[in-house]
């Protein structure tokens, strides 16, 4: 333990910590701004390229950045002395010297770090002015947008793509003026490996990575009036779209946000929780098959088509171990353009599906060629829960004040297993619960499988079902999906089922929900909505769903029938390392 | 009908990637004998240490870096692509563009500066008809600028492989063009 002062008010702190630390621990947030921290995932970004959080240490002759400077025995910190506040302001002006000044119209607009700084500051004009960086815009992808106008070189993506998530897209290239982050030899995203995951997006203290916005093709869509619109909500987006709207992180907001989509005008209001529990009755059937004939194991999940990509590109060699299951997304878009449309007598052209995720990726999977049947999408437009909360406000619906409703059928009704989809661990969980009662043939009571739950990393279990010892793993984060890989390839695991999630603590984090700006304690809050919504559901397994059981009776006959086959299931492609 | 004159003439699918790795093979094994020597494991951050002068090897073999050798190089030390791209273009030292053989090369110092190396710069990109940082077509001259070289006494100094030339003026031109040719 060591001992300072900060601001003449005694503190102790624990070795290791660095002056920032010390400054919260009394209650003073000294600005940052290339500084991240995630705590529960153990992610930190110290690269102390900004200065923005220089402070006075006595008898040292320079400024020290508080980020970066470890403390000592007997330090005496002043945050605000005029050297300080002179420095800090100074280097926001440089860096405002060379950035577009376009706030009113940035994709970041209130979320964005150098604005809040700026504010805070009270800067009333730029005092430099000098040469800009023209580069352009990357609008390649279906998902991300990135305009390196707006980048300060805080580092911050290249922490989360290459050290959280081991993806290894973005690089600090060039140098002096023409320094910049980017994909090596500056190509854009969609010539790479990258993932979609988002996770720099949501690590990007500016508007230099954002969403791909499809706000506009919503409207449009709506108000066509010769297509029938129908929408499908993830799991994670009724925990956390509240926080867009006014109301507390943590509150569930699934009734409201049904409200709302009808305001909005959708024609009908449906649920990707319904193809949630689609996917578990796929899965679930293939992992019985595979363990029955000790084949292809572990079976990995195949939902998130972050983590997907990841493994066409860097693991293609284990190509065949994912489930072929599509993804909840993609599985009702082809249960819509198919069985619903033929319900609805209408042709899948005539159909919009537009789907809102706490995800980026998403946005990519529904733009993948081999979920265009003759040329038809299954997901026409995928939006992330942020720009659904844009799209609310737009439209002037007080969501606070709204009442709950309920989703529209048949592909609306869920169970307690689908929602949980949205939490690191829900997946083999929901699976697990069905599993449990095909092998026992009995309607078990015991299904919380606390184990898997949680945002930890990686967790695993031994389950014992029907006699049968299943050992299973759940991971998150690409970074440690990549180890768990490695000892795959190697040939040291014995599990039978893992679940992947590109994103760390899974969707509840995903790159489209909304910002935490490194408050974690949102995601601990996301993910016990979650489970409150699960516990508080009269059906909580997948098999169980009516609207299921009726789907699988009067179009589908089973699971793993060829017409599911057809409908259900992909094929993976490997990809270039690049 | 195009106008190229290669033996492809009319089956040409478009131009073709560069892959140097599968066109040398007997340098790409050169490079990797070398490699073989250092001690690469699956420790990425001891791997990392060896990154720059493998780099300095691979250029030394095949004179430049496309993507095709920087890949390579990044999968032989297990590391990423990127990581390897953003080393090449921080140190100007390393190139991803083919080089020519005389390599020419206008002092950027500041003492080079002020006597004029802006304006024998723009003389060799007129008369090569190439861009600082390109390679005229024939793959003979390659035209760059240099940070200090210490000659400051002779500034402008312009330097052509390990030949320098001081107080060079823009009607010397020609002639340091022409020397190259002997
Ligand atoms: S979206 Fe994910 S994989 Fe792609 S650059 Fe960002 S962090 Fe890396
Ligand atoms: S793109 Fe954003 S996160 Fe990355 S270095 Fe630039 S400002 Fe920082
Ligand atoms: S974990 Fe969820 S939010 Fe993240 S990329 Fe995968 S599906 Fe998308
Ligand atoms: S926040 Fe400390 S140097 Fe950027």
């Amino acid at each position: 333990m060591f001992n300072l002062k900060i601001n003449n008010i005694d503190v102790t702190v624990e070795e290791g910590s660095t002056i920032l630390n010390a400054a919260e621990k009394i209650g003073i947030k000294i600005p940052t701004l290339c500084h991240m921290s995630l705590d529960c995932f153990d992610v930190e970004n110290r690269t102390g390229s900004c200065r923005i959080c220089v402070v006075e240490v006595a008898n040292r002759p320079n400024l020290a950045p508080a980020c970066c400077t470890p403390v000592v025995e007997g330090m005496e910190v002043k945050t605000n002395s005029i050297r300080a506040i002179n420095a800090r302001r100074t280097m926001l002006d440089l860096l405002l010297s060379d950035h577009p000044k376009e706030c009113l119209t940035c994709a970041k607009n209130g979320n964005c770090s150098l604005q809040d700084l700026a504010a805070e500051m009270d800067l009333h004009h730029v005092m430099y002015e000098g040469a800009m960086s023209k580069y352009e815009i990357d609008l390649a992808s279906e998902a991300i947008v990135r305009d390196l106008n707006k980048c300060i070189m805080c580092r911050r993506c290249e922490t989360a793509c290459n050290t959280m998530q081991t993806v290894g897209i973005l690089t600090g290239a060039n140098r002096g003026f023409e320094a910049v982050v980017s994909p090596a030899s500056g190509k854009s995203l969609t010539e790479t490996k990258c993932v979609f995951c988002g996770q720099c997006v949501s690590a990007c203290p500016v508007g230099a990575l954002s969403e791909m916005n499809y706000k506009y093709d919503v409207w449009r869509a709506i108000n066509d009036e010769s297509k029938t619109v129908v929408v499908q909500t993830a799991p994670a987006v009724r925990v956390a779209i509240g926080e867009e709207l006014g109301l507390e992180a943590g509150e569930i907001a699934t009734g409201k946000m049904v409200t709302a989509l009808r305001m909005l005008g959708f024609d009908k209001v449906f649920d990707t929780d319904f193809a949630a529990d689609l996917t578990i009755m796929e899965e679930t059937h293939e992992l019985i098959e595979r363990v029955k004939a000790n084949e292809n194991l572990p079976i990995l999940t195949s939902c998130c088509p972050g983590w997907v990509k990841f493994f066409e590109h860097q693991f293609p060699e284990l190509i065949y171990m994912p489930s072929t299951a599509k993804s909840p997304q993609q599985m009702f878009g082809a249960i819509t353009k198919s069985y619903y449309a033929e319900k609805i007598g209408k042709k899948p052209e005539d159909i919009v599906v537009v789907s809102v995720m706490p995800c980026l990726a998403k946005k990519y999977e529904a733009s993948r060629p081999e979920f265009a049947p003759n040329g038809v999408r299954d997901v026409d437009i995928a939006i992330s829960t942020r720009e659904l909360g844009d799209m609310i406000k737009e439209a002037g619906i007080q969501f606070s004040k709204l009442d709950d409703s309920e989703y529209d059928n048949p592909l609306g009704e869920s169970t307690g297993a689908a929602v949980i989809f949205g939490a690191s661990g829900g997946v083999l969980e929901a699976a697990l619960r069905t599993a449990a009662d095909w092998l026992t043939n009995e309607d078990l009571k015991d299904i919380d499988f606390e184990a898997v739950r949680g945002l930890e990393g990686s967790k695993e279990a031994t389950v014992n079902v029907a006699g049968l010892d299943l050992k299973v793993a759940v991971v998150s984060g690409l970074g440690n999906a990549r180890k768990l890989l490695e000892r795959i390839k190697n040939g040291e695991s014995e599990y039978h089922a893992i679940e992947i999630m590109a994103c760390p603590g899974g969707c509840l984090n995903g790159g489209g929900q909304p910002y935490i700006h490194e408050d974690t304690s949102i995601l601990e809050k996301r993910k016990e909505a979650i489970y409150r919504e699960d516990s508080g559901k009269e059906i909580r397994k997948s098999h169980e769903n009516p609207y299921i059981k009726q789907l699988y009776s009067e179009f589908l006959t089973e699971p793993g029938s060829p017409l599911a086959h057809k409908l259900l299931h992909t094929k993976y492609e490997a990809r270039e390392n690049v | 009908m195009s106008s190229c004159t290669c033996s492809k003439d009319g089956g040409c699918s478009g131009i073709e990637e560069i892959n140097l790795i599968k066109l040398f093979p007997e340098k790409t094994s050169e490079l990797d004998r070398y490699i073989e020597t250092l001690n690469i494991t699956s420790d990425i951050e001891q791997n990392r240490g060896y990154l720059i002068q493998v780099l300095h090897r691979a250029q030394g073999i095949f004179s430049y870096l496309p993507e095709d050798v920087q890949l390579h190089v990044a999968n032989k030390l297990s590391l990423h692509l990127s990581e390897v791209y953003g080393v090449i273009s921080f140190y100007s030292y390393f190139t991803d563009k083919p080089v020519g053989k005389y390599k020419i090369n206008v002092c950027t110092g500041t003492a080079c500066f002020v006597k004029g190396a802006g304006r024998i710069l723009d003389e060799l990109k007129r008369y090569l008809s190439i861009e600082e940082g390109e390679t005229t077509a024939d793959g003979k001259f390659s035209l760059g600028g240099l940070r200090c070289v210490g000659a400051c006494s002779l500034a402008p100094v312009v330097m052509v492989n390990d030949k320098v030339y001081g107080n060079v003026t823009t009607d010397m031109v020609p002639q340091i063009i022409n020397d190259c040719s002997e």
